[in-house]
């Protein structure tokens, strides 16, 4: 595990030497990373080659890790104190006149956060991201207020995150860390990160992994105990912060953040569906945010920070940035759907048969905080058109991190009128639509290995039989299943799949109806009349969406909507013969 | 009852025109005094005494004013939540002044939308409204039935991607008949419209209920029938996501054979419009 194409550089600073390295064109702004523990700069080398051909990235061995050396005595060698000279003594170096832009994670992020605070580095730092490493101050800070007014929320925090820091009291055993990390721990680590952490085995953690672990023990035993029990009061950042928070980090509470607006006002917040490690495992995602903040913060002068378009969504923290992309986005659930993903900041993009409605969807997602959208024409049941269409979005936007497969068709009609060929219709656009999305884009996000969410919208009809929906239901049904069963295949990948069960909603899916066995004029009858009904429901399509990006929040498998669907999914549990009995009911058509 | 025909209606559509430029003005200036910090109460104090100071002593209703997400009604679920609140105006908020004066016993009833400061949704939103308006006009001239009419500006909304908000207004009204009013010394309002206007309205209601008409242009079997002759203020609303935005003017409707003659819009010469021309 090396950094390509990287240039290096010995610094010396306080009787030791930093190994440093660079990439990029060094007229770029500079962005230096600092690796935690127990890690070498080489955890950043898969985001590192992607900053490189915009930035002048720096990365650099901590004192004692990697190919830097470590100081002599150790004990008092890994003061905060003493890493803010080495960062100073680094970036002194590699970007004399201007400030750089700096990213932390872990332990990296906890100095990080001690460079960003005090004075004298003020000046010198434009920006800090921050991830899964809080600042001790902060930390002790929150541990008091916790311990003096102790309400029972705050002691189940306080316990929450006692629990989750185990290693640290470990960490000040004296000898024993080192024996186990020079021994079997160090030899066994990789395979731990690999499977716990699910960190891809690509060559990381390098060879110096367990000198760097027990060198590492000293950046705990040096400082945890003297911060959290003093924490500095004048903690205040002095650069804009970015804070990048993993939801499924094993060693740090989301709620350590909670009172972060009192050190960093408007601090960007971040999350992200993923493990501690995510340099490793979440390297597109990383980039594309240190990029962009980055990017913002260059821009800004007198302390403003410039500001794109502006996203309002409830989830914007989570789905800033990321690539989505919705079928049958030209109307009715799909086109809430991609208005609420803008409105959260994502990029998005909108497939229709429909191009003009689809144009018209990525307008208004431009114009309500989608940094950027796209329109794609595309018949999701057509085989041919969809691969281009995967081909085309994977080679000009990317990899799709949400995909929504949405569009979908209605058929009503007795089972013995239904025709093959309106069989054949409904089940091209309904499943195999599916199928495809599923297919090509869940491919691409599996070959990426950095996670992704699938949301197919099947119907509350996939679980409620009715004798006057057999084709749409049974086509609902199998998408029903179809994404329980591949929610188990790409669990292993971290990829989510959801299955959504809307019931009666208002959109237009009912005038674009087929009503089988009924001449021209009344089916058109019936399409009204269906389209009165729905209306008269009057669900919104925006409240579907809303459960959607609630669903892919909280990575839930099968979400029914509306009372109706969520009545039918208890009958179809609990009193199925209930059910059966409803389905046999004429439709008010 | 005015009952507009085709001969012989300059000189009463004069009196209808003059009081709508009149409450246009009063809606531009108003918007012109806007800045952020003003509460809707004191935006529709200020058209009111706009209007006072220029002679309206009557109103169909008095002025509103609706701000922020208030544009979209979003969360209205009572009438009441139409008058104006102490919500205050901030940099990029859209607004949309309505008001409805009568002046010389001509009744006006304006909807202008804005914001202060860009805000490019709701430019968005007024430059769909087009559409409508070309809608609106051609479907009456085709004499179709004012419900259809409804549904078919409801598809529209829908393919533009829009909510339907004038769904929210009283009856789900997308317009309602104005007429003359008589001038009297004392002019009570109750909830805000106008006692003289709603009395109006009332005989209208009675009449059309006993010849199968409405003076309410509404998505009900009520408004189930070719365009009534008269004087229609036609406000189609359009919502997205928290942002409105509506134009709000007189349609006059003929008994003419004329389909040019026979619907048409009082004046083209209004802010929407202007503004219209102005982005082509």
């Amino acid at each position: 595990m090396s950094l390509v194409g990287a240039r290096e550089r010995r610094v010396r600073t306080g009787g030791i030497e930093l190994c440093v390295a660079e990439l990029g064109d060094e007229r770029q702004p500079t962005v230096v990373l600092v690796h935690g523990y127990p890690d070498s700069k080489e955890v950043w080398s898969e985001v590192a080659v992607r900053l490189a051909d915009r930035f002048h990235v720096v990365l650099y061995d901590v004192r004692g890790h990697g190919r830097s050396t470590a100081p002599r005595p150790l004990r008092g060698g890994f003061t905060l104190e003493k890493l803010t000279d080495d960062f100073l003594a680094v970036i002194d170096a590699v970007s004399p006149g201007e400030p750089v832009h700096l990213v932390g994670h872990d332990w990296g992020s906890v100095q990080s956060w001690e460079f960003a605070t005090v004075a004298r580095t003020e000046g010198r730092i434009a920006s800090f991201t921050s991830m899964s490493g809080p600042s001790l101050d902060h930390f002790g800070h929150w541990i008091k207020t916790r311990v003096r007014r102790p309400t029972p929320r705050r002691i189940g925090q306080l316990l929450g995150q006692g629990a989750k820091s185990w290693y640290v009291y470990m960490l000040h055993t004296p000898v024993l860390p080192e024996l186990a990390w020079r021994g079997p721990l160090g030899k066994r680590w990789p395979g731990i990160l690999q499977r716990l952490e699910k960190v891809p085995a690509d060559g990381y953690p390098t060879a110096s992994l367990p000198s760097d672990a027990a060198h590492g023990a000293w950046l705990y035993r040096d400082n945890v105990r003297s911060r959290l029990g003093r924490p500095r009061e004048d903690a205040y950042a002095h650069a804009p912060v970015q804070l990048i928070t993993p939801l499924g980090d094993a060693f740090l509470s989301e709620r350590l953040y909670d009172e972060l607006e009192k050190w960093a006002p408007n601090a960007v917040r971040r999350t992200l569906p993923a493990k501690h490690w995510i340099p490793r495992t979440r390297p597109d995602q990383l980039a594309a945010w240190i990029a962009e903040f980055v990017t913002a913060n260059e821009g800004r002068e007198n302390g403003v920070p410039a500001n794109g378009p502006v996203a309002t969504g409830r989830y914007a923290e989570r789905f800033g940035g990321q690539l989505v992309l919705v079928t049958g986005a030209g109307s009715g659930i799909g086109r809430a759907t991609a208005f609420a993903f803008a409105e959260a900041g994502a990029r998005v993009v909108a497939v229709d048969r429909d191009a003009e409605a689809a144009a018209r969807t990525a307008e208004m997602s431009r114009l309500i905080g989608a940094p950027d959208a796209w329109a794609e024409t595309a018949d999701v049941s057509d085989e041919q058109a969809m691969e281009k269409l995967a081909g085309r979005v994977a080679a000009e936007y990317g990899v799709v991190d949400v995909l929504v497969n949405n569009a979908g068709i209605g058929l009503s009609g007795s089972f013995l009128d239904t025709t093959a060929e309106d069989w054949r219709k409904v089940l091209d656009v309904n499943l195999w639509g599916v199928i495809h999305g599923c297919r090509l884009f869940g491919k691409q996000m599996a070959e990426r290995g950095q996670g992704g969410h699938i949301v197919n919208i099947a119907s509350a009809a996939a679980y409620m039989p009715s004798k006057a929906l057999p084709a749409y239901s049974t086509s609902k049904a199998a998408v029903l299943m179809l994404s329980e069963c591949l929610r188990a295949e790409l669990a292993g990948r971290d990829i989510g799949v959801s299955a959504i069960c809307p019931g009666i909603v208002n959109t237009n899916i009912t005038s674009t109806a087929r009503f089988a066995g009924v001449d021209a004029a009344e089916e058109q009858r019936r399409q009204k009349r269906s389209a009165r009904l729905y209306g008269l429901r009057n669900y919104p399509p925006e409240k579907v969406a809303e459960a959607i990006l609630r669903a892919v929040v909280r990575d839930e498998a099968v979400v029914p909507v509306t009372p109706e669907a969520r009545g039918a999914r208890l009958l179809h549990r609990f009193a199925p013969g209930a059910l059966r009995a409803i389905a046999r009911a004429e439709p008010p058509l | 009852m005015t009952t507009v025909t085709a001969e012989g209606l300059s000189a009463e559509l004069r009196g209808f025109k003059e009081v709508q430029r009149l409450a246009y003005a009063c809606a531009e200036a108003v918007a012109a005094q806007l800045k952020p910090g003003v509460t809707e109460r004191e935006a529709a104090r200020m058209q009111r005494v706009w209007l006072r100071e220029r002679g309206v002593r009557d109103w169909f209703h008095l002025p509103f004013a609706w701000f922020g997400d208030r544009t979209a009604f979003a969360g209205f679920r009572i009438p009441l939540q139409f008058f104006p609140t102490d919500r205050a105006l901030e940099p990029g908020m859209p607004f949309i002044l309505d008001m409805a004066p009568v002046h010389r016993g001509f009744t006006a009833d304006i909807g202008y939308s804005g914001s202060l400061g860009p805000n490019p949704v709701q430019d968005r939103l007024l430059a769909d409204l087009e559409a409508h308006r070309e809608l609106i006009l051609r479907e009456v001239r085709e004499r179709r039935p004012l419900r259809e009419i409804y549904e078919d500006v409801d598809r529209l909304m829908v393919r533009q991607g829009c909510a339907n908000r004038h769904r929210a207004y009283p009856f789900g009204v997308i317009a309602h008949k104005v007429d003359r009013v008589r001038e009297r010394p004392w002019s009570p309002s109750l909830f805000g419209f106008g006692v003289q206007a709603l009395k109006g309205l009332a005989s209208d209601v009675l009449h059309g209920h006993r010849e199968g008409w409405s003076p309410l242009w509404s998505p009900y079997a009520f408004s189930d029938h070719p365009p009534r002759p008269g004087l229609w203020a036609v406000e189609p609303h359009l919502g997205f996501r928290g942002t409105g935005a509506k134009f709000e003017e007189l349609l006059v409707v003929t008994d003419s054979r004329d389909p040019e003659q026979s619907a048409f819009w009082l004046d083209d010469d209004l802010p929407h419009v202007r503004r219209w021309a102005e982005d082509k």
